[in-house]
Formats: structure tokens, sequence, C-alpha cells
């Protein structure tokens, strides 16, 4: 019988593997859109799973709303890193230091 | 009487104008401002002497100021005219006009005379209110003030690192005395509840035998207060153990050195002690200490002055040993002759001092005697000058009668009346006239040496600088002859190497004749008012000096020996300088070869210098090194102000790396901030 708790080590296991894919992604800015999609949706699963063991339907409508602003952050995200592209010419990691006050 | 004022203020004056007015002025105003101040100050100083010496004027104290009012403690700007202010009025403005007009010619060539010669009057002024002061906190003002001018014109060449050196030594060891003086113008208004010097005299008796206490101990109260007072006088006056800055202040001009160190300044310790005579006359012990310290600087001065050969370092150690013959007559009572020998070797020493300059600035700048010689012919003013000088330095004159030149009247009588006197004054009698052969010696040795023999100058370098830059580069002959001399240098080349001294300018030579007939004739004119047992005590009647016809009228009657005695070294050294310097030159060189364990101890001053810079100036030294490098640099500029920079920029190194630039360490610190707040909340609630 699958319970609460395997949802939520699920959602806790996706949830690290979004913050480590922020901090120990040397490589790409996608990849660290895409880790920032991961955190949201292991919310998701958390809010789902407690709505569903709860009874309560407003974490469903929640998780609705999470959704929407998730894809809207994404096309935030990729407009402002097809713009980075264009003008510095690489969506490196490393290069992108200019975050100084 | 009120043109003491006048006396007073006008060197000030001058000195402010001179001082401030300086480049702006012009050398010429500078010169004529402070020359002709001294002079009226001069010209109306005498008749207030002679009313003392042939009328009845009585003291008199002219209010100028009030100064300071503290509960009891009254002091106020006041100048004091007596019979010892009188003495000391015409002593310091006669020598400070004289070598003021002196210095027209011998600082000639010099860029900065107005600065110059504002010390000149600022130092006068000094002397005066010194002179003049009421109270103990006016004379100590003028002492001090007599103190920063010297150092200000010891040091006047403060580009020569011995000047300033001398300068620094000057000030510090008269330091020394001066914290001696300062206890004792405490401990004064301790036992007297006044400053006041009248009201102080007139206590002192009644205080005789009463005892202070100190750290457990009971002292005979009049003993400790003289004996401070004494240790400022031993300061000011250059006496064995802090006489060291007087040789080394002959760095200074050498007009300084006639007005300052040999006339005025450094008998302000004896004028010191016979203003406050009736507080020393209350303590045998302190009086007996001035009478050894006396005794001790006047031997140990004359036997190094032996052996000096800088012209002027010989003069130096003889008004020490000056100086020590007026303390140990002031030691014996005979505040008088004292006095009288202040009065008379201001004459003759200022006159050895600017005819030693004369000669100075005759033989270009050389002070070394070893390379005069023969300069009788060359500069003849100077050599009677100094000539008279020495006569009356020596004390010629015939015992028994009035014929004799000034030093005679004052010495013999200061060692007739220390004989007179018994006691420590035995002692300090055969001291004196131990001593007084030495003075003829080196006296008549230095004359000798400059003035007689053969022309040794070829040796000097000054010399042979002043014949070079006179024949040019351009005369090959004299090239050569130069050379040839410097090869001898060693060896104290005979020859002029064709110099030719010239005679000083007459505004140098006015104020050696003046002085010269100050050196034959002061003795014999004020003898009567200043040692007579009658005269003197009309002469100091209205002064507070203490004095005691009967030790006087005793020294008068002292046995025919005693008399003759000064007579006879005086003619024994002056026999023993001719033999040794003008008929056998070999002599002093065979001398030191036989002695030269007695001679390097003379020449080296025995050894004070060393051993005050073993005992104080090295530890001084290290500790200063260890609080500057230990105590300050290593502790609390390490801990302090560099410690605090250190943290500063070590904690924004740290801080530095926080902020990289890159996304993903924002958001790592922002995601522990949000973790550790959320855990924060949730333990609260």
């Amino acid at each position: 019988m699958i319970g609460l708790q395997h949802y939520l080590v699920v959602s806790a296991i996706l949830f690290v593997m979004g913050v480590l894919g922020i901090f120990i992604n040397r490589k790409n800015i996608i990849i660290i859109l895409m880790a920032i999609e991961l955190i949201l949706l292991s919310v998701n699963l958390n809010l789902v799973a407690f709505s569903a063991y709860l009874g309560d339907l407003v974490g469903q409508i929640f998780s609705m709303f999470v959704l929407t602003v998730a894809a809207g952050e994404a096309a935030i995200g990729l407009a402002i890193l097809v713009i980075y592209f264009r003008s510095r010419g690489t969506i490196a990691v490393d290069d992108a230091n200019r975050m100084k006050g | 009487m009120h043109s003491i004022q006048l006396i007073v203020f006008l060197p000030l004056l001058a000195a402010i104008i001179a001082g401030l007015g300086n480049k702006a002025l012009g050398k010429l105003p500078a010169k004529l401002i402070t020359t002709g101040a001294l002079f009226v100050s001069c010209a109306l100083s005498w008749p207030i002497f002679l009313s003392y010496v042939v009328g009845d004027a009585g003291p008199a104290v002219i209010p100028v100021l009030h100064w300071l009012s503290s509960a009891s403690f009254e002091a106020a700007w006041e100048l004091r005219v007596d019979a010892l202010t009188a003495v000391m009025l015409v002593v310091v403005t006669s020598v400070s006009a004289l070598v003021h007009l002196y210095s027209w010619g011998y600082m000639d060539e010099e860029p900065d005379q107005p600065r110059f010669f504002a010390y000149l009057s600022l130092f006068t002024f000094a002397m005066l209110m010194l002179v003049t002061a009421n109270n103990l906190l006016q004379m100590f003002f003028g002492w001090e003030g007599v103190g920063l001018a010297s150092y200000l014109l010891i040091g006047f060449w403060f580009r020569k690192p011995s000047a300033s050196a001398a300068a620094i030594k000057a000030f510090v060891v008269n330091r020394v005395g001066d914290l001696g003086f300062m206890l004792g113008i405490f401990g004064t208004y301790l036992v007297f509840d006044t400053i006041s010097i009248p009201d102080i005299l007139a206590a002192a008796p009644g205080m005789a035998g009463s005892t202070i206490g100190f750290l457990g101990h009971r002292f005979d109260t009049m003993t400790v207060l003289c004996l401070l007072l004494f240790v400022g006088a031993c300061g000011k006056s250059a006496q064995l153990g802090l006489h060291t800055w007087l040789p080394d202040a002959m760095e200074g001009p050498t007009p300084v050195s006639a007005l300052i160190h040999a006339a005025t300044m450094v008998t302000a310790g004896v004028f010191m002690v016979c203003r406050l005579s009736p507080m020393f006359e209350t303590s045998e012990t302190a009086l007996t200490v001035v009478t050894y310290v006396g005794a001790a600087t006047c031997l140990f001065a004359a036997t190094i002055g032996t052996t000096q050969t800088d012209i002027k370092r010989v003069i130096a150690y003889s008004t020490c040993s000056q100086l020590g013959y007026m303390f140990f007559a002031a030691g014996v009572g005979a505040y008088g002759a004292a006095m009288f020998h202040l009065f008379t070797h201001a004459f003759f020493k200022a006159l050895l001092f600017l005819g030693a300059g004369s000669v100075i600035h005759a033989m270009h700048h050389e002070q070394d005697m070893r390379y005069y010689g023969a300069l009788r012919k060359e500069i003849p003013v100077t050599f009677w000058a100094m000539t008279a000088g020495t006569l009356a330095i020596t004390g010629v004159g015939i015992p028994g009668t009035l014929f004799g030149f000034a030093g005679f009247f004052s010495k013999d009588s200061i060692l007739e009346s220390a004989y007179a006197a018994g006691g420590p004054g035995t002692t300090a009698f055969l001291i004196g006239i131990t001593a007084a052969l030495l003075t003829s010696f080196y006296s008549w040795r230095l004359v000798f040496l400059t003035f007689f023999g053969k022309a040794r100058w070829a040796g000097s370098e000054h010399i042979q600088h002043a014949v070079h830059d006179a024949h040019g580069h351009d005369s090959h002959g004299h090239d050569d002859h130069a050379h040839d001399d410097h090869h001898g240098h060693d060896a104290h080349a005979i020859g002029t190497a064709g110099y030719h001294p010239h005679e000083s300018p007459l505004v140098m030579l006015i104020p050696l004749i003046v002085l010269a007939i100050g050196a034959v004739a002061a003795g014999y004119v004020f003898h009567h008012a200043f040692i007579d047992a009658e005269g003197g005590a009309h002469f100091w009647a209205p002064s507070t000096l203490a004095f005691d016809a009967h030790l006087m009228h005793a020294s008068h009657e002292v046995p025919l020996w005693v008399k003759w005695s000064p007579f006879a070294v005086m003619a024994t050294g002056l026999f023993v300088a001719y033999m040794a310097y003008i008929r056998h030159t070999d002599w002093p060189a065979k001398f030191t070869a036989q002695f030269h364990v007695l001679y390097d101890f003379l020449l080296n001053k025995w050894y004070f210098d060393e051993l005050y810079d073993a005992i104080f100036v090295k530890p001084a030294f290290a500790i200063g090194r260890f609080f500057w490098k230990r105590g300050d640099e290593g502790t609390i500029d390490r801990f302090g102000p560099n410690g605090m920079a250190a943290l500063v920029v070590a904690g924004g190194r740290l801080t530095r790396r926080l902020q990289s630039g890159y996304l993903y360490t924002y958001a790592l610190v922002m995601l522990l901030g949000l973790a550790a707040a959320v855990t924060w909340a949730i333990t609260q609630s």
C-alpha cells in the first residue's frame, strides 16, 4: 500500500535533486531552469499528496496555480535566456558572474 | 628710577621687532634697532649703578603687572632694584651692548643676521628679568628664558650637526639643574608660604634648625632648600657634575660665547646664591657643600684647560674654573668678593672671548691653537687686548699696593677671605692657589701659542682653503705649493702657506678696547665699593646680599705669605708656560710622551662625557628604544590602530568572497537563510 510517506519521500528526493541541480550544475543555465521546475514539481507533489491525505481540495487547486506560475516562469526564463545568449554569445554558468551589486 | 622699565623692556621690544620683522626688515634695520636698544639700556644702567657706588640710593621695587593670585599664593611682575641688581644690570647691558656691536663685524657674512640679533636681545631681556626678579617665580621665568636663548644661540648654525647636538645637550643638562631649582622653589613655598624674596629672606633666620619630614626621615629644612636651589645654580653655572654642556656650547658663534657662556648667563647661579645669601647663611652644611663643589670645579676645570687645543675651549674651561672661585667665595661667606669676581670676570672673560673671536676671524675660522703662532705682528690690537685680558685673569698685581689688573683685586680677595674664614675655607684656599697656578699656565699658554713662536698656519685646512680660494685655480705654481703643504699636515707644518691674516674691522676692535680698559681698571676703580670692609658694608646695605664686614676685615689682615702666594703661583705659571712654549718648544711633546696617561685623562676631560654616556645617555636611549619598539610599535600600534586596520582588511577579504556574481551562490545563501529563518520560526512557536 502506498501511503503518504512514500509521496513525501519522492517529493523530498525531487526537491533535493532540484536544489543540487542549481548548486552543483556548472554547465548550462537551462539546466538551472529545469532544476527550478523540478523543485516546483516536488512542491506540487507535496501539495497534492497532503490534499488527498487530508481530503481538502485547496491543496490541489493551489498546485494548479503553481503549475501556471511555473509555466509563466519557464517562458520568461527562456525569453531572458535567449536575450542573454544574443548579447553574450554563451549561456555557460561560469561565465554568468556579472551580478555584483 | 623708572628708567629700569626701559632698561628691561627695550631689549624685549627690539627682539620682537627684529625677530618678527626678520628678513622683511632687512639686516641693517634689525642690527640698528637691537644694538641701539642695548646701548640705551646700558647708558641708563650705569647711572643706577653709580648711584649705589657713590650715593646713598636705597632699594626700590617697581610694580609692572599683577600676575598670579591664588589663595595665599601671590606672584606679581615686579622689578627689584638694589645694589646687587645694579651690579648685574651694568654687567649684562654693557657686555651685551658691546657684543651686539662686535657681532656687526663678526657675523658680517652671515645671511641670517636679524634672527641672530633678535636672539641676542631676547637673551638680554631674559637675563635682566632674572636679575630684577623680586619673587622666585619671576626669577625662574628669567632663568628659563636665558636657557631658551642659550639653546637657540648655541644651535644658531643649526645645519651643523655638532651645533645642534651641543644645543640639545646644553638644554637637557640645564633641565637637570632646573629640576633642583624648581623643587627648591616648591619647597620654599611649602615652608614659608610665600615666594617673595624679601619675605623669604626675612623669615629664613627663624627657620634655622627646624626640620622637615620626607620619606620617614627628618632633614634640616634650610639645608634641604639651599641644596636644592644650589643644584639649580650648579646647572646654570656649569659646576662640577653639571658642567659638561659649557665646553660644548662653544659650537655657537663666538660673540654668543662671550655674552652668554662667559659673562652673564653662567653667572646666574652665583647671582642667585648671593641674592638668597641670608637663606644660605642659615645652613652651615649647605655653605660647606657650596664651598667644596666650587673649589672642586675650580681645580678640575683648570686642569682640563691646560691640555685643550681649541682656543675657545680653553677659555670655556677657564670660565668654568673662575665660576668655581665665585662659588667657593660665596661658600665661605665672602659674597662681596664673589660678586666682585663676577663683575671683573665679566669684563676680562668677555674680552678674552671676543679677542679669540678676532683671532678666529683673522685666521679664517681656524680654532686650533696648534695652527696659530706669530700673530703678534699681524693683529696687534687683538694681541694687546688679549694680553690685557690675560694679565687680568691671571691676577697680575703687586700685593699690598693698589697696582694691579681687575682679576688681581677680585681673585686675591677671594683667596684671602677663604683663608681668613678657616674651616672648609682653608681647603678651598689651597685648591684655589693650585688652580691659580694652572690658570696662569693655560692662559699664558694660549697667548704664547697664538701670538708668539713661528707661524704654523700651513697645517690648517682652513688656511689652505683660504689661500687656495684667494689665488684661484689658474695659478699653477700656487696649486702645487698647496699640495706640498697638504702632505705636511700631520707634522704641524711650519710656515705661513702664503696666508696674510688681517686685523678685524673697527666695530670688532672698539668692544675689545672698551673691555680691555675694563679689564685693566675695573678692579682698581670698584674694589672699595665691593670688598672693602666699610665701603662694602655701605655699598651692599641696600641689597639682599649678606655682606660680612668682619670676614672682609679679616681678609685684609691675613699673613703676608697668603697675600703673596697668588702672585708667586701666577709668576710660576707664567715662567713654566714661557719655558714650555717659547724657549723649549719640545717640552710639551716630551711631557705628554712621559705622562701620557695623565695627559689623555686631562685631554679627554676626565672622561666625564664618556662616563655620562655610559651611565645616563646609553640607558636612556635603551629605555627609549624599548618603549618605542616594544611598547609603542609592538603593543599599542600592533593591537591598536594597526590591529583594527588589519582586522577590517581581513574581514573585507572574507566577505568579498560572498559576492561572487554567480547565481548559484546567491541561491544557496538565500536557501540557507530561508531554512534558518523557517527553523527559527518553527522552533520559536
